[in-house]
This record gives C-alpha cells, structure tokens and sequence, in this order.
C-alpha cells in the first residue's frame, strides 16, 4: 500500500482494458462518424481555397508555400477530431447528474482511466477521422511529406503530446462543474477560442510576432499548432515538442491538484 | 466485530440561499440527525422511511461518498470516507437511480472491464458471472449494449456488477424502484439466495414494503433523521402494532357484532364476513372467538397479522404522540 501510493503498480492491468473499451465506445456511432468526417472534408476545401487565394502568386506568405498550406489545412482538419478539440465532456454531465460519485469511488486513478479512454478514441479517430481527411489532400492537392524520416517519429510524439494537452484542459473544463454551474458556456468559450488560439483557423504564423509570443504562454499552440510545425518540417522540432510537452505535464498534474478539490468537495460539502 | 457499526451518525448540508438582491444567507439542513445501529454478517436488513428521512445520506456516509458531520462509522472494520477506495474492494453497491455501467459497451464488457478494476481473478470472476447470468437470465441481451436495455435488464446488470468482486455486504438504494412485479419477485429472489447461499449481508432502502416482507429479516425505520424504531421484523409487529384483525364466517348474515374490546372494520356478504379489529394485549383471539359464537354459529376463523405498511404507519403516529418507542434487539 505504502511502497504503491498511487496505486499504479498494484492496478496498472485495467488501464489497457480501458483503452481498448474507449476504442469501442466510440466505434459504436458509425453515423456519427460519417457525419463529421464528411463535414471535415467540406470545411477543408474551403479553407484550401481561401488559404490558397491570400497566398496567390506569391511563392510564399508567412513560410508557406501552395504545398505547405495544403499539408497544414488537411492535416488539421483530421486533427480537429482525433485530437478532440470539441468533444470530450461527458465527465462534466456525470458530474452535473451526481453520477460522478460512482466513478471517483471505484479502486481505479480516475484520471488515468478517463486518460486511457481518451487514448483509445484518439486511436479510433486517427483510423477513421485523421486518415481519410488527410488521404483527400494528397490525392487531390499538392501535398508536402515530411523529407526526414525522423520527422514521422517526432510527429508520432508530437500528436500524442497534443492529446494529452487537450485532455488535460478538458479534464480541468470538466471538473469545473463541480463549482460552476454554468461550465457548459466556459466549455463553449473554450470551443469557440480553441480553433482560432491554436491555429486551426488560421496559421498563427500568420498573427504579428507580439500575438504569437503571448501564445507561445499558453497551452492552445500545443493543441494543434506544434505537431503541424513538425509534419512540415518547420526548423527545428525540438521547441514544438518540448513546449507540448511542457505543458502536458502541467496540465496533468493540474488536473490531479484539482480533482482532489473536487474530490473533498464532494465527500464535504455534498458535490 | 459489527460488519456496520454507526453511532451518533450525523449529516448536516450548508446551503446558500438568496435573500434580497445580492446578500445570500446560509442555511442548514439536517439530513440525518443522530443514527446509531450496528449489522452483524449475514443479516438482512431494509432500512426504510418516508421521502426525505435521510436514507441515501446514511447510505452515501456508509460507502464513504459523504464525510459524516458527526459520530462514528465503521464498515468492514474501515472508516468509509478516509478509505474509500479500499472499501470499494470489500463492499457492493447498487443505486437504483445511478448506473455503474459503460454505456455504450455491450453488458458483458461492462463486467470485463470491473474484473480488471478490481483485479479479480479469472477463475472466480467467472464463476460468480455465470452464477448471476444464469439465476437472473441475462443470456440474451449480455451481448446487447447498456443504452439498449430495459430498466429491468439494466438492474440485473447493475447487481451483478456489484457482486463480481465477491463482496460480504450488498448495500442496495431503491434497488426495485421503477421495475414490475416479475422483475422485482425474480431480484429479490436472487437476492434472498445470496443471503441464504453465500451469507452476503444485505442491507437495503426502499418504498416496496413487499421487498422487506420477503427479503428482510431487521427493519430499521428513520425519519427527520432520526432512528424511530430497530429491530426484527416479527418483533416489530407484535410491539408496535398491537392490534389485530380477526375474520369470521358466520353460518348466516347477522348485524355487525357489537362486543366488548374488539370494534367491526369491515362487513362482508350482508354480514356473514366480518373484521374484528382487537387489542392483543387486552384480548385473546380465543376469547373473542368465543365471544362471537355465543352471538353466532361460527364457520370459519382467521387472525391477520398487520401489514408492514400498518406497522410503519403507526410508528409515525407514536411518534408524533411523542411515545417513541425503539425496539431494543
Ligand atoms: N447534497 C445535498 N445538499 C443539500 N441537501 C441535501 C443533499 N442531499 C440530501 N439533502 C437533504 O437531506 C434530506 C435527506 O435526503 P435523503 O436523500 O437522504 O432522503 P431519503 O431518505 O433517501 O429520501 P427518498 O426516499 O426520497 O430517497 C432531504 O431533506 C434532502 O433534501
Ligand atoms: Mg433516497
């Protein structure tokens, strides 16, 4: 008990279960599934042919070329789903019903376990909402593969750390139910300000230096951002990958400090 | 060692209500105000009382989801809330209104999913599974995801999921709430086998009075927090409920029997059916037989026993008349 005081070793074999069980929640709307990859696909062909426009006839705007902007479009739209950048709050609803009572009971690290959930769909949607989006592009567009080979491995990294990040605000937004009553506008705010703050929208490489710089400050380039930089070989992927992970480490143990909270609030106050 | 033990329970909730336009004044309720029992393995115990009498907020400090305000609470020997977790490895609980079950995953992947959690072993998981899959007939929809089940299949389900670690205690909140008669006859059946097989102690909240009349041997009754009476079910009724109800059937209709210490409740067939409502401790069914044939040729005799619900129902009223009475065990 004291040698294992997360009791990660002693328990360590339901996290994988927990991944697979993530995997299979989600597979079970295959509707839903094609309606969100066919809206990805839409949205990206018109950001391909806005971005394309603003970059014209010149050979490049901001570090991206025709081939740079197509890549970055395509791979983000993939991203949008597989990286969760608007759903995910179904901890917050069980908090909102009382059930969350259930889940913080079980012999389980309920962060690890919703991480591990969370770890399966992301492998789910990088099948079925990161691939198809991103086959598009390459067929149909001029598409930029990385020319390292090192480069896939740090994007491999790269988008891992990027889900972690949304995780781990996620998990935050989530137990914000346990004080705010209406953390479903927060989450709203949250969606709304996601896309543009980590460069969905647009390539932040595109915001004047002093915004970026700000930015830099936050978790939201994490989220999307980084990993884009380091498919297409943007300098170096080193300060991409170590801001990620930066904040994914910080994000994590914030959420762990604040479930706690949440946790004595629930057993004290009566949630 | 108590396999329960509470004494002096107390659970008190802060609110902050609204008083004119910005100042707010907090406020207290008093879920549960002083509780003390203690459960012994292998009872059974239903733990009733009206809506609002603190029942889930006992439950909620037993299993460790509330941090009691006052008194002492031990469960398997652990203080709940500071153990919780632990707990949870020793205890099954099923909240009638709340799911433990993955949603979106088929029944049967549900119950994977809690042997890894509580790190059962492969073998025994089994055998308790097929146990529960045979005696509550989960066969057809154990492959049928948990969104798509009826309440009754999903409460079958859920006992099930709190039973797989193999726990001594089953602490059940409204476990039949919502279910039809079949189903609740064929849950409390199985329960009454895991009492009687495996010697699980029960301990369960409801307002079916029928799942007490067939599934607990102990009553607890609570209100306004409080505990208003404690003891076995038999003792209860002879202690509370005094009164008793004979039926005679008369050879010929007569006119309702006028005689000392017993009152007509009811007539039936123009008379030749009458209810005698008498004290028991003032009369004896024999006397008051006897008493009736020397009216009327008798044909048939029966007592009734008081219905739980009469039984509760009656405390309340002593209680409001301030003889409380708590039977002691
Ligand atoms: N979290 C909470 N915050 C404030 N008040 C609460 C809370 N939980 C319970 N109460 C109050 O405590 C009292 C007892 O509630 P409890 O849920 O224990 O009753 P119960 O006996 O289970 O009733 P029921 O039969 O309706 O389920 C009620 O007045 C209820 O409003
Ligand atoms: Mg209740």
């Amino acid at each position: 008990m004291r040698a294992d005081p997360w009791g990660l070793i002693n328990r360590a074999h339901c996290y994988p279960r927990l991944v697979l069980a993530g995997f299979r929640r989600y597979s079970a709307y295959r509707a839903a599934m094609l309606a969100g990859l066919s809206t990805n696909v839409v949205f990206g062909l018109m950001r391909v042919g806005l971005l394309l426009a603003v970059i014209g006839e010149r050979p490049r705007v901001a570090g991206y070329d025709a081939a740079a902007a197509v890549t970055y479009v395509w791979l983000g739209q993939g991203m949008i789903a597989t990286v969760s950048m608007w759903s995910g709050f179904h901890v917050a609803e069980r908090v909102r019903s009382g059930d969350i009572a259930i889940d913080l009971g079980r012999p389980w690290d309920f962060q690890l376990a919703e991480l591990a959930g969370d770890l399966g769909r992301f492998g789910y949607h990088l099948v079925t909402r990161m691939v198809p989006p991103v086959a598009f592009g390459v067929l149909f567009f001029p598409f930029r593969w990385p020319q390292r080979l090192s480069t896939w491995g740090w994007f491999a990294v790269s988008l891992l750390l990027a889900v972690m990040v949304s995780f781990g605000i996620r998990y935050l937004l989530n137990l914000s139910a346990f004080w705010l009553v209406e953390s479903r506008g927060l989450i709203s705010i949250y969606g709304v300000a996601s896309g543009l703050l980590a460069g969905l929208v647009i390539p932040l490489h595109f915001f004047p230096e002093g915004i970026r710089t700000i930015l830099w400050w936050t978790p939201f380039p994490a989220l999307m951002q980084d990993s884009l930089d380091v498919f297409v070989e943007r300098g170096s992927p080193l300060p991409a990958v170590g801001h990620q992970l930066l904040w994914a480490v910080l994000l994590l143990l914030a959420g762990r400090l604040v479930q706690r909270s949440a946790e004595r609030k629930l057993v004290v106050q009566g949630g | 060692m108590s396999l329960i033990e509470a004494r002096d329970l107390r659970r008190t909730f802060t609110l902050r209500r609204k008083v004119g336009r910005f100042r707010r004044q907090r406020h207290e309720v008093v879920a549960v105000e002083d509780v003390s029992f203690a459960i012994e393995a292998g009872e059974t115990v239903g733990y009733v009382g009206p809506n609002g009498a603190g029942k889930s907020t006992t439950i909620k400090m037993l299993t460790g989801i509330l941090v009691p305000t006052g008194g002492f609470v031990r469960v398997c020997g652990l203080e709940p809330a500071a153990r919780r977790r632990e707990l949870a490895g020793r205890i099954g609980v099923v909240f009638g209104q709340r799911s433990q079950l993955w949603w979106d995953l088929p029944l049967l992947e549900s119950f994977d999913l809690l042997r890894d959690i509580f790190r059962v072993p492969r073998a025994a998981h089994a055998d308790r599974l097929d146990e529960c899959v045979e005696l509550l007939e989960m066969g057809p929809f154990l492959h049928t995801p948990v969104r798509q089940l009826s309440l009754g299949q999903r409460m079958r389900g859920e006992v099930t999921a709190a039973l797989l670690h193999g726990p001594r205690l089953l602490v059940l909140d409204e476990p039949t709430i919502g279910l039809d008669l079949e189903s609740k006859v064929r849950l409390r059946r199985f329960l009454a086998r895991l009492n009687a097989e495996r010697g699980t102690t029960l301990l369960l909240t409801t307002h079916d009075l029928d799942d007490i009349e067939t599934l607990c041997r102990r009553l607890v009754v609570i209100d306004h927090g409080r505990v208003l009476a404690d003891g076995p079910l038999a003792g209860l009724r002879a202690e509370v409920a005094r009164e008793r109800t004979l039926v005679v059937d008369l050879e010929r209709p007569v006119p309702p029997l006028e005689l000392p210490g017993a009152r007509v409740a009811h007539v039936e067939n123009d008379g030749s059916r009458q209810h005698l409502v008498f004290d028991r401790e003032r009369l004896t069914a024999a006397a008051l037989i006897t008493a009736v044939a020397e009216r009327a040729p008798v044909h048939d005799v029966s007592v009734l026993e008081p219905e739980i619900a009469d039984v509760i129902r009656r405390l309340y009223e002593l209680r409001e008349s301030r003889a409380l009475p708590v039977v002691d065990r």
